[in-house]
Formats: structure tokens, sequence, C-alpha cells
């Protein structure tokens, strides 16, 4: 393409937040009438990119121009009187209202504050009917499917005048008919003139849709793919990047008698998928996938906080029900969930009090709490897992993330599980005690705990797991053991991609 | 226990005040008398701190009075139910109606608010129903029964404790052993916090707030016979009303959270008798009494937001530390 087509140019965009540098130096430009797949693993930098180009975040360093001129991005109006739009994954209509006011949300012709409603209704016909949805624009938004709310939402950006349309995974929870739709609709907008960046890690949809790919890795630019280019092989192998340092370091021993095991257990977000496997003693198992995938839900289900809609649990050594968090924990099972502070630790309470949370019915006296116990358990816990404090009737939410998070490990230690279930064990904890986690995993599994973790960080999940099970869409797509590990492996599973390399 | 000390000096400073401005409010008779109106509202104010610390609230203790002092009337008077018989009745209906409050917000997921409106209203009217929507009351009978509200314990210089204000101390004793010593106040006080966190902790959490409203509606159950006792009458349209916004007012000034999660017994029990010396001392310094609740309103706002004002200070020399 000449480079007259350039219509947006972003060059060494650069965006540190605390902790971690999400973007490093990346650079894109996207033509006029072009459709631009953004790809990239959980956590590639994708949607702190995205976010930039629509003012929601300012980098830190970086240009970005706009048909050759310098243009800040300092607040969504201001990218949106720039012609820029963001369609976010989460739908952002209001549902109590119908589809003409939330297509002019703000926008509303009025005078002295009374909203001239019949102009209002014609322009929004005119909208729909340039686009051809086919939706009345009387319908309360609550009524219309996911899908037809999608497009009432590139309505809206139209209705703005956007130029450039932004849609973060705008597929993530339509049907398949729906998908083709919106492409259809998405194709019609490009033929008007439009340019829109599509953010998918479906490779499908991106081989079908887009006219040219730019994959990010770990915060940086990892290459382009012009459309005949585009295919499996390529985005993945771009995606995956870099050789892997070899950092399995676990020396795993071999698995004792099976702890767990699960047949064709449904659960409440897939109710068409069921998903069979086992863990057993000692064995360390990682749950890879893309957010959404269902490995979150599958531990829940297990714990008996989410009761699975039908298949077996069962659990060694256990013979009663298991449909509630208080029978999963008879029965052996802690789950150390995926959201610390709302769902792990009670913030405002003490220290003591939290790790005592979970075993204290156990060491309870007729009802009456057993004081002397809960010193022992908080003084054994805290030494155990190493928590920095110099006095546990502090309360928890004075801790650091990483230390709050072995509070929340210590919890579960203090009831003895047979079975420990963890949910991104080590989401927004910092390096060191990332380390101290791996090898307390480490050693709960030599001591014959059976360990079964949910990661969206790949080296976690390459380095600490004896086997993995890799999900797709709530369906397990396969099943990897340690020899037969890689990134790219694990990521054609987790992208259900069905040409081989 | 700086938040306590806080209203003590608080309860403290009315006591002196109002004895410097009127000394007949150290008289036997007066004290034994505020004395017996913190022991009847502090049994209404222990019940809904239960509820509030779970994060609810309970709107139709006013109510509840009414119907079981209306019942327990009519009972005894009307249907010649034995004494034990009458009580176990009206507290019995108590428990039902704290069961059903504990199950709607629970199971049905409804809004305390809500459905402890809907009690409010509901319970007002059936009580008015028991009775004809006539006042009733024992006459002379039962005078044996209605010592347990007015009879006292007598002290040297002619001082006494009545009753209520032992039955008082004494369920206050208890209500502190079940929230700061057993499982269920422990997780209760979790669970006001981050139900979801308990409930991620194997606790059955609906359990804890159903027994909650249960011993709300029991406590209003037991204030209601109390009360019926010692005033020997109950007006179905009017006994009792507001009564659940005393009992609100004393547990948020003696430290309980709205937000759940927080609260302490002594508070409570600090909380309901500077209501009860604040009326006092409206009535025994001649303030005229359609001021009542704007000094009872402002003193909760101060009681309040010193605490807030406090919390805030020291939030933000802890950021500067």
């Amino acid at each position: 393409m000449s480079e007259s087509s350039v219509l947006l140019r972003a060059t060494g965009l650069t965006k540190q937040f605390p902790g971690t540098l999400a973007l490093d130096n990346v650079s894109m430009e996207l033509h006029q009438q072009e459709i631009l797949a953004v790809m990239g693993e959980n956590g590639a930098g994708k949607s702190t990119f995205m976010k930039i180009l629509a003012g929601i975040y300012q980098a830190d360093s970086g240009t970005i121009e706009l048909e050759g001129q310098g243009i800040t991005l300092n607040s969504i109006r201001n990218a949106q009187d720039h012609g820029i739009a963001l369609i976010h994954q989460e739908l952002n209509l209001a549902d109590n209202l119908d589809v003409t006011a939330n297509l002019f949300l703000g926008q509303e012709d009025h005078a002295w504050g009374w909203i001239n409603q019949s102009s209002l209704y014609l322009k929004a016909i005119d909208l729909l009917k340039r686009l051809n949805i086919d939706i009345d624009p009387t319908t309360r938004v609550s009524d219309l499917s996911i899908g037809q709310q999608q497009l009432i939402e590139i309505a809206k950006a139209i209705a703005i005048d956007a130029r450039i349309l932004i849609m973060d995974e705008p597929t993530s929870s339509l049907t398949q008919h729906e998908t083709e739709h919106l492409f259809t609709v998405i194709n019609d907008l490009r033929e008007r003139g439009m340019s829109i960046i599509y953010i998918s890690h479906r490779l499908n949809e991106v081989v079908e849709i887009a006219d040219r790919v730019v994959v990010l890795k770990d915060g940086q630019n990892a290459g382009d793919l012009p459309k005949d280019e585009i295919n499996h092989d390529n985005m993945i192998r771009l995606m995956v990047g870099r050789e892997m340092d070899d950092a399995r370091h676990r020396s795993p021993l071999p698995p004792g008698e099976v702890i767990l095991e699960i047949n064709d257990l449904v659960t409440p977000a897939h109710p068409n998928h069921a998903n069979s496997f086992k863990v057993c003693a000692g064995e360390v198992v990682g749950m890879a996938g893309l957010v959404g995938a269902g490995r979150t839900e599958v531990l829940e289900s297990i714990f008996g906080v989410t009761p699975a809609l039908s298949g077996s649990i069962s659990i060694i050594d256990y013979d009663g029900p298991l449909h509630n968090a208080n029978q999963a924990i008879d029965a052996g099972i802690g789950l150390v969930p995926e959201d610390r502070k709302l769902q792990g630790i009670i913030l405002e309470m003490s220290i003591r009090d939290n790790l005592s949370l979970a075993s204290m019915r156990d060491h309870q006296k007729n009802g009456f709490l057993n004081f002397p116990y809960e010193i022992e358990n908080s003084a054994e816990q805290i030494k155990a897992m190493s928590i920095a404090t110099p006095d546990d009737t502090k309360e928890v939410q004075l801790l650091s993330g990483g230390n709050q998070q072995k509070v929340v490990i210590g919890k579960w230690l203090a009831t003895h599980p047979k079975l420990l279930l963890l949910d991104e064990p080590t989401r927004g904890i910092d390096v060191g005690a990332k380390g101290e986690i791996y090898t307390l995993i480490d050693k709960l599994a030599k001591q014959g705990v059976a360990i079964l973790f949910v990661s969206s960080d790949m080296e976690e999940v390459l380095s600490l797991s004896d086997r993995v099970i890799v999900m797709h869409e709530g369906q397990i797509t396969g099943k990897l053991t340690k020899s037969e590990l890689s990134e790219e492996a694990v990521m054609r599973l987790a992208t259900n991609a069905t040409a081989t390399v | 226990m700086k938040k306590i000390l806080g209203i003590f000096i608080l309860l403290v400073s009315i006591c002196v005040i109002t004895t410097i401005m009127n000394p007949n409010f150290l008289n036997p008779f007066n004290v034994h008398n505020t004395l017996r109106w913190i022991g009847l509202f502090g049994v209404i104010g222990i019940g809904v701190s239960f509820v509030i610390i779970s994060s609810g609230i309970d709107l139709s203790i006013g109510s509840v009075i009414a119907l079981t002092g209306a019942l327990l009337v009519q009972l005894l008077t009307a249907y010649n139910f034995s004494v034990p018989m009458a009580l176990f009745t009206c507290m019995g209906l108590s428990l039902v109606i704290g069961v059903v409050h504990g199950l709607l917000i629970t199971k049905l997921k409804l809004k305390p608010f809500i459905v402890t409106l809907c009690g409010l209203l509901i319970y007002r009217s059936l009580a008015r129903l028991a009775t004809d929507d006539q006042s009733i009351g024992f006459g002379n009978e039962y005078e044996g029964l209605r010592v347990l509200a007015l009879g006292s314990v007598p002290l040297p210089g002619g001082y006494s404790i009545p009753f209520p204000f032992i039955i008082f101390l004494v369920l206050s004793i208890i209500a502190m052993i079940l929230l700061n010593k057993t499982l269920y106040g422990r997780y209760l006080l979790a669970l006001g916090r981050n139900e979801e966190a308990v409930r991620f902790s194997g606790i059955n959490a609906d359990r804890i707030v159903l027994i909650s409203y249960v011993i709300c509606s029991l406590m209003g159950g037991l204030a209601g016979i109390l009360f019926t006792l010692d005033l020997n009458s109950v007006q179905p349209a009017s006994s009792g009303n507001f009564y659940e916004l005393y009992a609100i007012a004393a547990a948020v000034l003696g430290g309980c959270s709205l937000r759940g999660g927080e609260g302490s017994i002594i508070g409570v029990m600090i909380g309901t008798a500077i209501l009860r010396v604040l009326t006092n001392s409206i009535t025994l310094l001649h303030i005229p009494d359609y001021l009542e609740f704007a000094i009872i309103g402002i003193v909760i706002l101060i009681g309040v937001s010193t605490d807030e004002v406090v919390r805030k200070y020291v939030s933000s020399k802890k950021v500067k530390a």
C-alpha cells in the first residue's frame, strides 16, 4: 500500500504500569479501508494498546499521527472527536432504555433540556437502514440478543461519525450465526470507507476477516502478516515468539494414587460441554486456556461454590455428597480463588482470624471458638508460608499482595487438604513472592497433595506443571504430558487450531 | 475501643450536664425509670445489631412488638391460655416471623429493606385485626406476670434496679458471648464484611444470615411482651411505632456500621442509654417535647460523624507515616 493511504500511525508507544511494562515501543499503521487484526496471548498488551488509541490511557512516550498530523488523545471524548471509537468486549449499553436513546446517548437533539424525540427516532431509522440493521429503534435494549446489542454498539460509533472502529473481542459471546452477520456488517463498513482494528485470539475469524495482522508479544511488536500470509501456523509462531528458556526446574515424583476423578462434568457456564480428567497424589496439573475458556468454572464446580449441572466428581476416601463448599472441605478439597480480595480473604479481619476461617469448624468446642488453636495455627502457617508480618492481629489489608495470597493458601493448608485447587495463584504478585509460592506448591506436591491450578501465565504453566490440561470455550481440547509440553502446543490447543505445524 | 470510649464520654457528659441543670436527674425514682426504659429499648437494640452486622436491616420490629403484645393480651384475657402457653405462643410467632424474613432474604434474594418494610405494614394490620382495633390491657389481673416488667431489686439509698434492665444485662452478656466467642459470631462478622469470601471458605452463609433475623424477631417479640406487661395496655395502631428506628439509631450510635461486619454489644448498650437519657433530659430540663426528635437526631449525627472524622484523620496520618 502507498504511504498516502496510511490513516493512523502509532510510533514507539510505551506504557508503564506499576510493576509491569505493558507496552514497550510498539508501533502500528492502519490504512484507509483496512481491517487490521491485532493478536497476542493474554497479557501481550493488546488491550492497553487499544485503550491508548481510544483515549482511555495515555502513553508514557511515543506519537500518534492521524493522516500525517500529530495528535494527542487524552480522553475518550477527544478520541471520538478525531473519529476513533472503541467497542468494549463487555457492551456498554443502558439496557433499560430503547435503541434510539442508546444510539444518541450524550448527543441528543434538545432545546433547553427537552429532548426532541421524533427527530431522534427519524435519525435512528435512517442510521439503522444505512447499516442494513433490521432492528426497531423503539425496542428496549434488554429485549435484544447479545449479537443485536453488538450491532447497536457499532451503529452508535457510526452515529458519532467514527472513521476508525476498534473492536475488542467482538465475537466472544456471539453465536455462529450472529458472528457471520457481524462480519457482513464489518465488511460493509470497510466498503463505505471505514477502517477497523479487530482484536481477537480466534484464529479462524482472523483468517476470514482480516486484511493484515499485527501480533504483539510481551508488550512488543512480534511481527506483521500481510493478507496472503495469514494462516494458523504463522500466527501461532508469532504469538509464541521467543524461545522459551527452559524453566522446568521442578523434578516431579512419579504420581501416586488417583485423588480426584471427574467424569462428564458440565458447568453452568458451558452447558454443552462435558469434561473428564484425573489428578493424582503428588501431581501438579496445570489448566491452560484463554480467558473465558471455562477453567475457573471447572474449579468452582469441583469445590461446590458453583455446583455442576451434571457429571460426577469423586475424591479418594470420601463417600459423602459433594454439593457445596462445606462438603468439599469435608472431602479434603481447598480452593485458592481467582479474586483474592473478593473471594479469598476478608481484608478488614486480622491475619490470625483469616488463617482459621476454613479450619475453625474442625477445632471448635461445641460452637465456641478455640482460641488456643487459633493462635497456634496462625503461628504455624505464618512460619510455613513465611508471611512477612510482626503481628498476626493486624488486618490482612495491610499486607502486600503476595503476603495476602500466602494467607489464603495458609487458610487452606490449615485444613490439611488432599487436593488443592489454585486459580491464578500468582496474579498481581511480585516476582519474589511468586518464587516462594512455586516452591511451596512443589513442597506440597512432594508431601503427596494433589495440585490442580489454573493460570494464564504461560511460563508458569510450562515451568510448574507435570501435566497440562488445555481448555477452549468450555471444552478440554487436549492433555499434554511433560514431554509434549511446549508453548506452541498449548497455544494451538487453547485456540483450537486445527492445522498442523 | 476508642469508639466505645468516645460514646461513653458522650453519655457521661449528658448525665453530668443534666444533673447540674436539674439535680432531680439522680432522684431514685427517675433513675429507676430511666434504667427501665434503657432495658426495654436495649432488648431490641441488641436484636437489630445482629441483623445490621450481617449488613442487613430490620424495619419490622415496632410492628412485631405491637403484634406480640396484642397477641399476649388476647390469649390471656380472651382465650384463657395459661401463662406459659401464651408466652410460648408469642415467642413462637416471633420465631416464625424471623424465619420467614430470613428465608425471603437468603433464598429469594429479596432486599432486607423491602422484606422487613412489608413486615412492618403487615404485622401492624394484623395487630389491629387481632384486637378489633381496640386498645386492650390486663386490667387488674396478671399482677404476678407483670412483675417481670415492674419488679425491681432494691439497693441502699432508695435506689432500685428494675427487672427489664436486669433482663437486658443478661441478654447483653449472652449476645457478647455469641458475637465474640462462638463460631456463629465469627462467621457473622466475616460475612458482614465479605459474604463471597465466607462462601468460598465453605461456610453456609445463608444459615448465618437467617439466624440473625431470627434473633432480631425473637428480641422484638420479647420486647413486645415486656412493653405490654409494663404499660398494661396495647394500642394496636400506635404501640411500638418507630421503635425499630430507635433500635437502629442505638446500634449505629454504638458503632454498628450499616455496611455490615462491624459492631459491639457494649457499644449498643451505651447507644441505647444515650438515647434514653437524652429523652429523659429533655423532659427534666423542660425543653418543649416537639424538639425531642431534633435533639436526638443532632446527637446521633454528632456521634456518627465524629467517628468518621476521627477515622479519616487517623488514616491520613497513616498514609503520611
